[in-house]
């Protein structure tokens, strides 16, 4: 059976996850590796949140919210970015390739970049192939 | 102390035992002439001109009608003989010395002097009165002014004789003011170096109403220009004052106030078109920005309302500038709004008031409000001359001069519709400065966290749903200082956001979203990292109990703190760590993690 990647993303309410649900009623088609999870700010994410992914099984993960400087709460999505950037030069020590995780920026009303950037993702993780996470 | 009575030219009047002549002589309406006379200074009796004769029995004597003090039993004449003969005398003195002095020649004249057989002086205008001296050391207490030297070498000078410009002038203009001669004159030596003093046009006193239209209209004192403030000496005012409403003693004071919601209407500035040094702003006297043209233009300005260019002419043509500052890549991208409009109003005032031609030079006409357009057809009927094009440069026009007036100034522009360059002579340029955001705008937005938009102006909430609104719930914003615009929309904007605020006070409560999030007292460690991160300004510290405090009402329960707390002491509820961990787990049921 061909690899399938499950990939866990975490969402902004305002704009990707309003962007991802527009490319459900425009029936847009998505991989259904992505798999969201709604917060209302990229900026609630905690890089624990996206650490525990990877330890339940996640081959990779998306974070995805609102342009910089377009943020609904101002400039959550700022402290995402640098979250993100710092995490991911910390996943590398622990052997989960930088590719893994990806931040992207799409807005309420980009429902076709929506399924462009899961297309994307789940292309990019499927070439890395499952992630085998040594734990112990 | 005791009344006399005395004569004065025949006519009885009574005064105190004492009293100088020319004050006695001020109530019966004889006009005694004087030079160094002046009411506020003690006299002098250094010009010698107001001299009279006085009497008592058969002694008769010459005397100085500012200073003698009359007593029972004199009788003075002002006018007699002797009188009018010596006082031609001194006349013709005072005329040696400063023989071409308006002031002097005019009153040597009424007595009959028009010529001097003791010399002749066409440069000499000061006949040491010493008015310049009291008044600088008795009232102004500077004590810059003072003589030097002795007899024919006498003169008013200031210490190490630094005529010029003396470093302990506090240029206050006072012995300027009180010269009878015009010998000692203020000069303003930044004015030399380019600079535009704050306010142009016209002169000013030490206190005054700033304008016709102030609110609220009363009279301030300039700390830099009053004399009190600065040497403690003159406090005229406070004499005049009938209801004492001058206090010096009068400091700012700062007030707590507790209120549930803030409007802010902070207003903009002026850009300072000193920037732009090609259209020649500070440099050529007749080049005016658009405030001090409507400066011009108000009745109870400072020429009445008439235009008139700096050496009192009426102009023959008027090129109005815009888009000075805004529009520009090099200060500000954006449009400032009012400009085209106030233009096209100075246009049809100009026109009003006078025969000058008026050139707009611009690059499109806004006319986008109520009546606007149809103001702007009326100009082009009025014979507004329209030029599309960006003025490059103001300079002088050289070939221009001579025929008895000064020249034209000239706007070199190109004009785009006839695809040409021009240079259009004009007398004066007025340009339309950019509206800009006030110089303090960066402390006053960290005093009430607001986020400025790119263009520098206050961002608001949301540009269509909340204009007055800001990110912050219960502060708001309306008028300029949110963007440029004119007064129906500030207008508007104020009325708005004064329905929002009563909106809310009216209700009595405040809907709290549940979305939020809450501090747990016993595991926060007072790291205070929580207190940065909200955009809201939301987390306080409590300095007693030494933990971070979220207020409710200010919460939007982004969540940022959350993820942020290095303690995991703040939960967000609706969005816990808990209900997300589940999520993932959730999501990944079938993946046989760790």
């Amino acid at each position: 059976m061909p690899f399938e990647p499950k990939i866990v993303a975490f969402l902004c309410n305002w704009c990707t996850y309003t962007g991802a649900d527009l490319a459900g009623v425009s029936r847009l088609k998505w991989p259904p590796n992505v798999r969201p999870i709604r917060v209302m700010c990229t900026g609630r994410i905690d890089p624990q949140f996206i650490v525990k992914a990877f330890r339940e099984g996640a081959d990779g993960v998306l974070v995805s919210g609102c342009h910089p400087g377009d943020c609904h709460y101002y400039e959550g999505n700022y402290k995402a970015l640098r979250r993100v950037h710092l995490l991911k030069r910390m996943l590398e020590e622990f052997g989960i390739q930088p590719d893994r995780l990806k931040l992207t920026w799409v807005s309420a009303a980009e429902g076709e970049r929506w399924a462009a950037v899961a297309k994307e993702i789940t292309q990019t993780v499927r070439e890395l192939g499952p992630l085998h996470l040594e734990v112990g | 102390m005791a009344k006399i009575k005395v004569r004065i030219d025949g006519k009885e009047v009574e005064v105190e035992h004492g009293t100088p002549v020319i004050q006695a002589a001020e109530k019966l309406g004889i006009d005694i002439p004087t030079l160094c006379h002046h009411e506020d200074i003690e006299p002098y009796a250094a010009c010698r001109v107001c001299i009279v004769e006085a009497v008592r029995g058969k002694r008769r004597r010459m005397v100085t009608a500012c200073n003698y003090p009359l007593s029972d039993g004199v009788e003075i004449f002002t006018d007699n003989e002797r009188v009018l003969r010596t006082r031609r005398l001194i006349l013709e003195l005072l005329l040696a010395r400063c023989s071409e002095v308006p002031v002097i020649k005019e009153l040597a004249a009424r007595y009959g002097v028009t010529s001097s057989r003791f010399g002749y002086d066409p440069k000499e205008k000061c006949i040491l009165c010493g008015l310049c001296v009291r008044t600088c050391q008795d009232v102004v207490k500077a004590h810059v002014l003072g003589f030097a030297y002795r007899g024919g070498k006498r003169k008013v000078s200031t210490p190490f004789g630094r005529e010029q410009c003396s470093d302990l002038c506090i240029t206050c203009g006072a012995c300027a003011h009180v010269c009878p001669t015009g010998a000692i004159s203020i000069h303003d030596l930044s004015l030399d170096k380019g600079a535009v003093p704050e306010f142009t046009l016209g002169p000013k006193s030490a206190i005054y109403v700033p304008f016709a239209q102030a609110v609220p209209k009363v009279p301030v004192i300039d700390p830099d220009a009053c004399i009190q403030m600065q040497t403690g000496g003159c406090s005229k005012c406070l004499g005049v004052c009938e209801p004492a409403a001058i206090d010096f003693g009068d400091e700012d004071k700062i007030e707590e106030l507790e209120v549930g919601q803030i409007l802010l209407t902070t207003g903009f500035q002026t850009f300072d078109a000193r920037a732009m040094a090609q259209y020649g702003y500070g440099r050529y006297d007749n080049v005016l920005s658009s405030l001090d043209f409507e400066k011009m233009l108000n009745a109870s300005g400072p020429t009445g309302g008439q235009v008139r260019m700096k050496n009192g002419q009426t102009p023959r043509a008027i090129g109005i500038i815009h888009c000075v500052g805004s529009r520009d890549v090099r200060h500000h991208r954006y449009c400032s709004r009012v400009c085209c409009m106030y233009a096209l109003k100075f246009a049809h005032l100009v026109k009003d008031r006078t025969s000058a031609e008026v050139y707009q030079f611009y690059i499109d006409m806004r006319a986008f409000g109520k009546g606007y357009e149809e103001f702007y057809g009326r100009l082009l009927d009025e014979g507004v001359i329209m030029i599309r094009g960006k003025a490059a440069e103001v300079v002088e026009a050289p070939w221009s001069i001579g025929n008895g007036h000064e020249g034209y100034l000239a706007v070199r522009c190109e004009d785009t519709l006839i695809g040409k360059f021009r240079e259009i002579p004009v007398d004066m340029v007025v340009l339309c400065a950019a509206l800009e955001p006030n110089a303090d705008t960066d402390k006053v937005g960290n005093i009430f966290s607001l986020a400025r938009s790119p263009d520098g102006f206050f961002l608001e909430q949301h540009p269509k749903l909340n204009p007055v609104g800001t990110v912050n719930e219960g502060i708001y914003i309306a008028g300029a200082c949110q963007g440029p615009k004119d007064i129906p929309d500030t207008v508007a904007q104020a009325q708005g956001a004064a329905a929002r605020i009563l909106a809310l006070i009216a209700k009595g409560e405040v809907l709290l979203d549940p979305i939020r999030a809450a501090i747990n007292e016993d595991l926060c460690g007072g790291c205070k990292v929580c207190n940065n991160l909200c955009p809201y300004s939301a987390i306080s510290f409590n300095e007693e109990k030494r933990v971070s405090v979220v207020n409710e009402t200010l919460c939007k329960g982004c969540g940022t703190c959350v993820a942020g707390c290095p303690a995991g002491a703040i939960k967000g509820s609706g969005f816990s760590d808990e209900q997300i961990y589940a999520e993932i787990e959730g999501l990944l049921a079938d993946a046989g993690g760790k």
